[in-house]
């Protein structure tokens, strides 16, 4: 594995987003619930527009605010009062507080300012606090989000939990559409689930008579109160650290047996997904999901010849990058480099294993790296198209001139970035459809001579 | 006054005519308030980042840079370092050990791999806060690479956006009066305050070359170092909008004796006087500018007015609210509305000072919201109670306007649209029209009206 530790780089273009941002978008994905940056002011906004530019939806997170006196007191006074002011205007059920590099620097405690505050405002009706450590100079944003996903089961699930029939799923950072898929793939599998967290409706939400300011959908609280009762747990992505499991802290503590797959993207990461589901659940897998999986290879058949052997470069999560790496292997694209901003060391890995028997040799992974490296080494390379983000549009558009699939996060030239779909059988025909269609396209458009049919 | 306002917020909204004006403002955003600010180093980074040729380098934990990356839409006709992002990545034992040997060796090697005319090194919160010693590396990598390495001190928590204009001007300073201005016209200018986005510095340079004016230095959209080396050899600054720079002109004032007059390219009113206001200014050296001067914006105006005007036959007695990042912006766009027919039912800004905000007052009808540093559920509430036809905003603002049911036009530094200027005004008329008059809104629940309710389809 190729890792740009040592000696020290500067970043350029950074291939990654910092710990906070993931928590927030965990936090988003709970109902009822209201997300605090315990920090300056300057996150809070920055981290909006950011999110909101993705997904084209109201995201409101607050802010402590602290400014130079906080730095040096301490911003204990601050967040209560954000407590209190978000709970005013907000009426949240419940309130995730996410840290940043100045609060956990200054050595705020939250955990104790919030237990102060618990006591101080005890005669109000104070929806669930739920803190997470995020300082934003360790890790990226990934660990943000699974971070505040295992702090959220650790202070919400209760410790002596009803056993239940609904099957827990984790579904990793996804688009809203592929949430509603999956869950709509339980529904045809009439398997009940929960699912954590749940972007599909707060995250790409309805017009309605008026605005809602914290808005529906997402993980019930009942749902998280009894997780330790869930008969399993499925954790999808293979880059996800022990220490940063959901499922893993489930199993340990509240003896949830844990699946640990990697994303449902492409043929075989659904399939085994839907094999956990039916060894669950002992049910066999619905004729609606056979069809669609029956449709998906046929339309690997029809698409084989032009995706042969193409070139591709893809980057993003470690999580979303394994998974786009073992779809583009079973359609017979070449997938020359992997790159993450990511350090998980557990990609390299994954993707080994993703390409085992399906390619004549694995790409080069690269995580820990920036956009500068990423073209460094991909310019040897030549890829015939890229997969990922917006953020390589000007390397592709403007410097080699070839296309770029957008997917995953952040994805702000382009509309419906909420409905982008990777998971399930049918996410992999779209994806499949979209890189065919984009290559004939280009071939089409670079041909001298003009063809109509094919 | 305003039931329902977060208690400590009451006095930043004011509506006129109930009382008479007293406004809270430039202080610190309210914890939990969900302000619509940014930071600091926003501010700073904002301002700077358009200098096209300069290594503009983030010193801090990833987001920071990330989040900024080409955010603006700023243009260049030249180089295009500043669209790229660059940090020292702060890790956690930088934060334990200090950050300035990482500092030191990324300014060294994005130096020698770029090349740039200057390198500007922003501080952020953790920097701050572990307290190394940006102003000692920047002088030893200025003296080692031979170029000016600056210090920007934006800690994010030490303020507002505001105060990171002032280290912006403050950092840029350090560049002013180093170069030769020997062969600068008598009738020369700087534009301070535009940033170039989707070409407007062009235009207005346009205007200024065909009055016979030399623009020295475009601070800072489509900036050059060595053009920033060298304007205090330019006889007046043009400070535009609400000051992110007149920290800098004030500055050249006090040391190099240049006047400066703050003026705005928005609307046609504003931007007339802004070329009448340069050409009173020259008439002493150059006798023949107010005649061309007139005949440019006569031309100007001719070109434009009958488009204004055919989108104004559908606007006419529509309602907007505005919620900018400064005040000076909202004071052009009052007028612009006003030129479309449009009353405008609420106003504010993130950083407008007591005077902005009494001369906004004074702008508007009696009724008017004016409001400072206001967050989504205010926004959301003043834009039902007033019942708005479109909100002028940011990116952030965007969603609430549009769940709501409303137009919206993107006014801030994103933007990818020309809105200065002559022709910049027809362009926000299209876009204001086009946003307007669209008949999606129909179908709005809140405003869906006969489309959706079936009895009233059958009156």
């Amino acid at each position: 594995m190729l890792d740009a530790a040592t000696p020290y780089v500067s970043t350029t273009n950074a291939c990654k987003l910092c710990t906070p941002l993931g928590a927030c978008i965990a936090f988003k994905g709970l109902e009822g619930c209201m997300p605090i940056l315990h920090g300056s002011q300057g996150c809070a906004t920055y981290m909006r527009r950011y999110i909101i530019s993705h997904f084209r939806e109201p995201v409101d997170i607050a802010s402590s605010a602290l400014g130079e006196d906080q730095a040096i007191y301490g911003g204990g006074p601050n967040l209560m009062q954000g407590i209190i002011n978000v709970m005013d205007k907000y009426n949240p059920d419940i309130i995730g507080i996410a840290s940043t590099c100045l609060t956990e620097t200054i050595g705020d405690d939250v955990p104790m300012i919030l237990s102060g505050f618990k006591k101080e405002f005890a005669h109000l009706k104070i929806p669930e606090l739920i803190h997470v450590s995020t300082p934003s100079y360790s890790g990226t944003h990934m660990e943000g989000f699974h971070r505040a996903i295992r702090q959220t089961a650790i202070q919400m699930a209760e410790p002596d939990p009803l056993p239940h029939s609904k099957i827990t799923v984790l579904p990793g950072f996804v688009s809203p559409w592929d949430v509603r898929h999956l869950k709509g793939v339980m529904r045809d599998f009439d398997i009940p689930g929960i699912i954590l967290p749940d972007i599909s409706e707060t995250l790409e939400g309805t017009i309605q008579e008026d605005i809602e300011m914290v808005p529906s959908g997402g993980t019930s609280m009942q749902d998280l109160k009894s997780l330790g009762g869930s008969p399993a747990c499925i954790e999808l992505g293979n880059c996800i650290k022990n220490d940063l499991s959901t499922a893993g802290w489930l199993e340990k503590n509240l003896n949830v047996p844990a699946h640990r797959l990697g994303l449902p993207i492409g043929l075989r990461g659904m399939d085994a997904f839907m094999q956990t589901l039916s060894r669950i659940s002992g049910k066999d897998m619905p004729r609606e999901q056979m069809l669609e999986r029956g449709r998906l290879v046929d339309a690997y058949v029809d698409a084989h010849k032009y995706l042969f052997g193409k070139k591709c470069l893809i980057y993003g999560e470690e999580d979303l990058v394994t998974g786009l790496v073992s779809f583009l292997a079973e359609t017979g694209v070449q997938p020359v480099l992997a790159a993450s901003g990511g350090r998980s060391g557990l990609m390299q890995k994954s993707i080994e294993q993703a390409c085992d028997g399906m390619l004549p040799q694995t790409p080069s992974v690269l995580s820990g790296v920036d956009f500068y490296q990423i073209v460094e080494e991909a310019e040897k390379l030549e890829p015939d198209f890229i997969l990922g983000n917006s953020k390589a549009y000007r390397i592709a558009a403007g410097k080699w001139d070839i296309p770029l699939i957008r997917v995953g996060f952040p994805v702000h030239d382009r509309m419906g970035a909420g409905r982008i779909r990777h998971a399930g059988y049918e996410g992999a025909y779209d994806l499949l459809m979209r890189i065919v269609n984009t290559l004939l396209e280009k071939r089409q458009e670079d041909a001298d001579l003009g063809w109509g049919y094919m | 006054m305003q039931p329902g306002l977060l208690k400590d917020r009451q006095k930043q909204v004011y509506q006129k005519g109930t009382t008479p004006f007293d406004l809270d403002c430039n202080k610190g955003s309210l914890a939990g308030a969900v302000s619509q600010r940014a930071c600091v180093f926003c501010g700073s980074r904002v301002v700077l980042y358009p200098i096209a040729d300069a290594l503009h380098l983030v010193h801090g934990p990833v987001g920071c840079a990330a989040y900024t990356w080409d955010i603006r839409g700023s243009l260049s006709s030249g180089p295009e370092l500043y669209r790229l992002s660059f940090t020292t990545d702060l890790q956690e034992k930088d934060v334990i050990f200090g950050g300035e040997k990482k500092l030191y060796q990324a300014l060294v090697e994005l130096i020698e791999r770029h090349d740039p005319r200057a390198a500007f090194v922003y501080s952020t919160c953790i920097v701050g806060l572990i307290g190394d010693d940006l102003a000692g590396v920047c002088k030893k990598v200025s003296r080692e690479k031979d170029i000016p390495v600056i210090p920007v001190q934006s800690e994010g928590f030490k303020g507002n956006k505001r105060a990171g204009y002032q280290a912006a001007c403050k950092a840029m300073f350090e560049l002013v009066g180093s170069a030769d201005t020997s062969d600068i016209s008598p009738v020369a200018v700087n534009i301070l305050g535009d940033f170039n986005l989707a070409g407007e510095t062009w235009i207005i340079r346009d205007y200024y070359r065909r009055m016979g004016v030399e623009v020295v230095a475009n601070i800072t959209g489509d900036g050059r170092v060595d053009d920033i080396r060298r304007c205090h050899g330019a006889s007046l600054n043009l400070v535009q909008c609400s000051g992110a720079t007149v920290e800098l002109a004030r500055m050249m004032q006090e040391k190099y004796g240049i006047p400066y007059k703050q003026v705005s390219y928005f609307g046609m009113e504003d931007m007339a006087r802004a070329l009448y206001e340069t050409a009173d200014f020259f008439q002493d050296k150059d006798p023949g500018i107010a005649a061309r001067t007139q005949e440019i914006v006569r031309r100007e105006l001719q070109a434009i007015h009958p488009e204004v005007q055919k989108y104004r036959w559908d606007l006419e007695g529509r309602k907007a609210a505005i919620y900018v990042g400064g005040a000076f912006k909202a004071f052009s766009l009052i007028k612009c509305f006003r030129h479309l027919g449009m009353q405008v039912e609420i106003v504010g800004s993130q950083t407008g000072t007591k005077e902005e905000y009494q001369e906004m007052a004074d702008m508007c009808h009696e009724g008017t919201i004016i409001v400072d540093d206001t967050n989504p559920s205010e926004l959301a509430r003043f834009i039902k109670e007033k019942d708005v036809d479109i909100l002028v905003g940011g990116i952030k603002e965007r969603p609430i306007a549009y769940k709501l049911g409303i137009g919206f036009c993107d006014h801030n530094h994103e933007r990818k649209l020309a809105l200065e200027g002559f022709e910049g005004m027809v362009n926000f008329a299209r876009e204001v029209h086009s946003t307007v008059m669209s008949p999606v809104w129909n179908f709005v629940p809140r405003r869906a009206g006969g489309m959706t309710n079936h009895k009233n389809m059958e009156d």
